[in-house]
């Protein structure tokens, strides 16, 4: 998928053959996969553990220390009160893994939910969940997500229901796709042959086929997630103030941006630096064939 | 003689019929949306009639109060309010703002030049730099595609908001080539189109990349190659034509997440277009407003979405009249930046 592909990967991702071991095995994810592991593993020990990696309380007000440049005590600079940016970025990384988790969450269960509908139902019931989806495509998920703020207000919460919701359809039309194949396909056919139940063909046929492609899927979700709900707190509707968070942080920066550029520079760096490793680290799971 | 005419006709009536399936495509997708605003509106909390006074905060009389819910026609049962709404709609009404008091279509008249410029400018800055990529990925060795492929990862999920400041800071306050906010010279707009370009051309050029890649593999391209085609020759006139295909389909995708580059972009530059009316009709609750921005971006959805099914039946030779292709929306492609990066 991306430049940094190894071909010789491919053969094992197309072979059913590998265990589930020889899938694991060391080195698959390549140089890039576990490179981007390494980050994301730093940003989950930030988010769990924030004290660990760097210090100080992101509340802290040191106005005496305000709006000072990159130095050795502070690392990335202080911002307008004198709080310490390091400081605050590791701590927004829980807030920030955690929208963007939960938000794909959201999108994925209510993506799963509408698609799952979509493919085992009728003619009619996909017909409506085929024109639902396609409606929700006509409008930027910005857009989308700025109207479900409309109703709940501005927040944290409102802010993972609103990038969860605005990428629901997308995951809705993947779903969809694979479970009408998988009814279609031989494994299906001979379970009905065979004479199993629906209930248990459609958990232990239909619903792992599908599932397993998402989760591949929202792995890169994640991290475009982040971006968005960052971009609903740059807009002022995500979370508010004084609560560290990326985006929040990156719209406090931008009044000092031509005095105190390091106040923007950090935290846009932390989620271009977080949604890069995720989106690689989804990709080279996705062709190690761990998840298919 | 009578063959090609009888083809020719047949030709002519499939794009008829795929002009009507689309139109009422179309419709439906629109009827939809304002249905979605319509309860939308009805679920957020408070009372309207209290929105369009100011807010709570206005201590608005109960007189007055009852008096605009009159007015607006809110005391009314809500299915009769449904229909005054859709017809209106039908009739080209968006209703007035509440917090400007002057008609949508008017503000929208102002706004929407502005983010229109922008989207499809940065839709073909999008395109330039995809194709360059793709060239560089593709064709010149295997540093240069890994480190191609790193940038546009890294590119596709670079938030709007960041790279516009940091293309402030560097061009237009330390360099000082362009101006840091737009003030309507050709210079101003050279930073936002490139901000909102930059994370869709991630995308484009991965999946024109892949393109080109598959070409390479294909019979024509070596029949071309072996015909005497030089490298360029082939990557433009052969391998780019079948790799644009996917392209074109992402790109009314890719419209639709320019637009909501735009309600960034436009907030960082301070362009007054109709991302930035949108952000602040939603904190305001200004709902006609939202609805009007909302109706306008589906119908340029919809619109683009047949000019890019338009486009790829002219470039791609095997779409027959309306045959080849089913109707309806065509998707961008699954399992590649769905969580809708729209």
């Amino acid at each position: 998928m991306s430049g940094i592909a190894e071909p010789r990967l491919q053969a094992d991702a197309s072979g059913a053959a590998g265990g589930r071991s020889e899938r694991f095995r060391g080195g698959t994810l390549g140089p890039a996969g576990l490179v981007a592991a390494g980050v994301v593993a730093v940003a989950v020990l930030a988010a769990v553990w924030p004290a660990l990696l760097g210090g100080g309380d992101p509340l802290a007000v040191h106005p005496e220390r305000a709006l000072q440049a990159p130095s050795w005590t502070a690392p990335f600079g202080t911002d307008e009160s004198g709080r310490d940016v390091l400081a605050r970025i590791v701590a927004g990384t829980r807030a920030s893994l955690v929208v963007g988790v939960v938000a794909t969450l959201v999108g994925g269960v209510a993506g799963v939910v509408l698609g799952v509908v979509a493919g085992l139902g009728g003619r009619a019931v996909d017909a409506v969940v085929g024109r639902v989806t396609e409606v929700a495509f006509a409008l930027p998920l910005l857009l989308v997500a700025l109207v479900v703020i409309a109703v709940t207000g501005p927040g944290p919460v409102p802010a993972m229901l609103a990038v969860g919701a605005a990428t629901a359809p997308g995951y809705a039309r993947i779903v969809r796709g694979l479970v009408r194949t998988a009814r279609r396909s031989q494994v299906v056919e001979t379970a009905v042959l065979l004479g199993r139940s629906p209930a248990r063909i459609v958990l232990r046929h239909v619903l792992p086929a599908a599932l397993w492609p998402v989760v591949a899927v929202a792995t890169l979700g994640v991290g475009q997630a982040v971006v968005w709900a960052s971009a609903l707190s740059y807009l002022g509707v995500g979370t508010p103030p004084p609560a560290p968070e990326w985006g929040a942080m990156l719209a406090d920066g931008r009044t000092y941006l031509q005095t105190a550029p390091w106040m923007s520079a950090f935290p846009g760096l932390a989620i271009v630096v977080l949604a890069t490793a995720v989106t690689v680290l989804g990709r080279a799971v996705r062709r190690t064939g761990a998840v298919r | 003689m009578r063959r090609e005419h009888r083809h020719a006709s047949a030709t002519w009536r499939g794009w008829v019929l795929w002009g009507l399936r689309r139109a009422a495509g179309g419709i439906g997708v629109l009827w939809a949306v304002a249905t979605i605003v319509f309860v939308a509106i009805r679920l957020i909390p408070g009372d309207p009639a209290l929105a369009i006074l100011g807010g709570p905060g206005s201590q608005a009389s109960a007189e007055a109060v009852a008096q605009v819910r009159h007015e607006y026609g809110l005391d009314r049962p809500v299915l009769v309010q449904y229909a005054v709404f859709l017809g209106r709609l039908a009739s080209g009404h968006l209703g007035d703002s509440y917090a400007f008091r002057t008609p949508v279509a008017t503000l929208l008249g102002q706004q929407l030049p502005v983010t229109l410029t922008l989207a499809v400018l940065g839709l073909v800055v999008a395109w330039v730099l995809a194709v360059v990529a793709a060239w560089w990925s593709t064709q010149r060795g295997r540093f240069a595609a890994a480190l191609t492929g790193a940038l546009s990862v890294t590119a596709s999920v670079t938030p709007h908001f960041w790279l516009g400041s940091v293309l402030i800071v560097v061009f237009a306050s330390a360099l000082g080539w362009v101006p840091a906010v737009s003030d309507g010279t050709a210079g101003g707009w050279v930073l936002p189109v490139v901000t909102v370009a930059v994370p869709v051309a991630g995308y484009l050029a991965e999946t024109v990349r892949d393109g080109v890649v598959d070409a390479q593999r294909s019979a024509f391209a070596l029949a071309a190659r072996s015909r005497g085609e030089t490298r360029a020759g082939l990557f433009g006139r052969h391998l780019l034509r079948h790799a644009a295909l996917p392209g074109i389909a992402l790109s009314a995708w890719a419209f639709g997440s320019l637009v909501s580059g735009a309600v960034v972009v436009e907030s960082v530059f301070a362009l007054p277009g109709v991302g930035r009316a949108l952000v602040t009709a939603v904190t305001q609750r200004d709902m006609p407003l939202v609805a009007g921005i909302a109706l306008v971006s589906a119908a340029t959805y919809v619109v683009v979405l047949a000019v890019a099914d338009l486009v790829e039946r002219v470039v791609d030779p095997r779409a027959d009249g309306g045959r080849a292709r089913r109707g309806g929306a065509r998707a961008p492609r699954p399992g590649r930046g769905v969580a809708g990066a729209r």
